[in-house]
């Protein structure tokens, strides 16, 4: 991995600075106008968002099951990960929603959701920060409830009545609008694979820093 | 007791009276689009937009600055703790 980083940057910074222009050409919504091209950052922020949840939660089952740290690793940095996308889309939305719905936020059952998985996974940080001995198996248990909650997110749209629109909104895209869209997912998911990288790399880096004190307090 | 029924079927005319004169202002029953607004009840779409996008590379920016500067700290710390490991050995040997 460590050889195809640096390609990896300079593909992802080169996907992002075409994006605008992109998404520029792309067709205006109808109702909405220029204010619906906050989607084209908006849902693919949430796609790494769950990405990372499902990593996350899958990565802390296995750690609980195996006791291996290196899932442990893999749980904490896609966990944090998670939590910076996840703010992405809750900034982002009542962006669009101020100027489509008239207001910034409403407590339908959408938005509660995706604002409770957030904090699910902040809280998961807090107790891995400052949880002490043991806190990593605390914060396992906590990121499999978080992950659990995602899909009653996504499908809390069809079940209840919400001002958010439905997940058809994306299958349902015309061409020029897909296009740009399918780009952005693209460029989001690479830029996770990007940041998922960096991060496991600094875990391996203090798991070496653990074990070179541990080297010490034995040649004391 | 004839007088007093009077009286309250008169009150209670008087205030049903009352009730039906007042009737709610007749409600809008048509949709009126926001680009048929007045341009001073707009919001505008531009700032909103260019907020959300500035927001996610801000954030991406921060993050990635965040990382490195806690990888720089443990590096810092590993390079720092494999030096007075490497001194001490050579201490030990004298």
């Amino acid at each position: 991995m460590k050889k195809a980083f640096v390609p990896l940057t300079i593909v992802v910074a080169a996907m992002f600075a075409y994006a605008p222009v992109l998404i520029a050409r792309a067709d205006y919504e109808a109702t909405m106008g220029l204010v619906q091209k906050i989607f084209y950052f908006h849902v693919p922020s949430w796609f790494v968002m769950f990405t990372a949840v499902f990593i996350c939660g899958g990565a802390s089952a296995l750690y609980l099951a195996k006791g291996d740290p290196r899932f442990d690793r893999v749980a904490a940095s896609a966990g944090e990960i998670a939590v910076v996308f996840g703010l992405m889309g809750l900034v982002t939305g009542p962006l669009w929603g101020r100027k489509a719905w008239g207001v910034w936020w409403q407590w339908d059952a959408r938005l509660t959701m995706a604002l409770l998985v957030e904090l699910i996974f902040v809280g998961y940080l807090i107790v891995r920060k400052y949880g002490g001995p043991g806190s990593e198996k605390l914060g396992a248990a906590m990121a499999i409830f978080g992950t659990a909650n995602v899909p009653f997110v996504y499908v809390s749209v069809n079940i209840w009545r919400t001002i958010h629109p439905k997940t058809t909104v994306v299958p349902t895209l015309a061409a020029t609008m897909a296009i740009p869209f399918w780009y952005s997912v693209l460029a989001f998911m690479l830029l996770f694979t990007l940041l998922m990288t960096l991060r496991l790399g600094l875990e391996r880096q203090r798991a070496a820093l653990d074990e070179l004190y541990l080297a010490e307090d034995d040649d004391v | 007791m004839y007088n007093r029924i009077v009286l309250a079927l008169a009150g209670v005319l008087a205030l049903a009276a009352r009730i039906a004169a007042f009737q709610p202002p007749a409600g809008q029953n048509e949709f009126v689009p926001a680009s048929s607004l007045p341009p001073g009840d707009q919001l505008p779409a531009a700032p909103l937009l260019i907020a959300a996008y500035a927001f996610v590379w801000i954030a991406v920016l921060v993050y990635v600055w965040s990382v490195w500067r806690r990888l720089k700290r443990v590096e810092d710390d590993m390079h720092a703790l494999q030096q007075r490991m490497t001194g001490g050995r050579k201490e030990s040997r004298r």
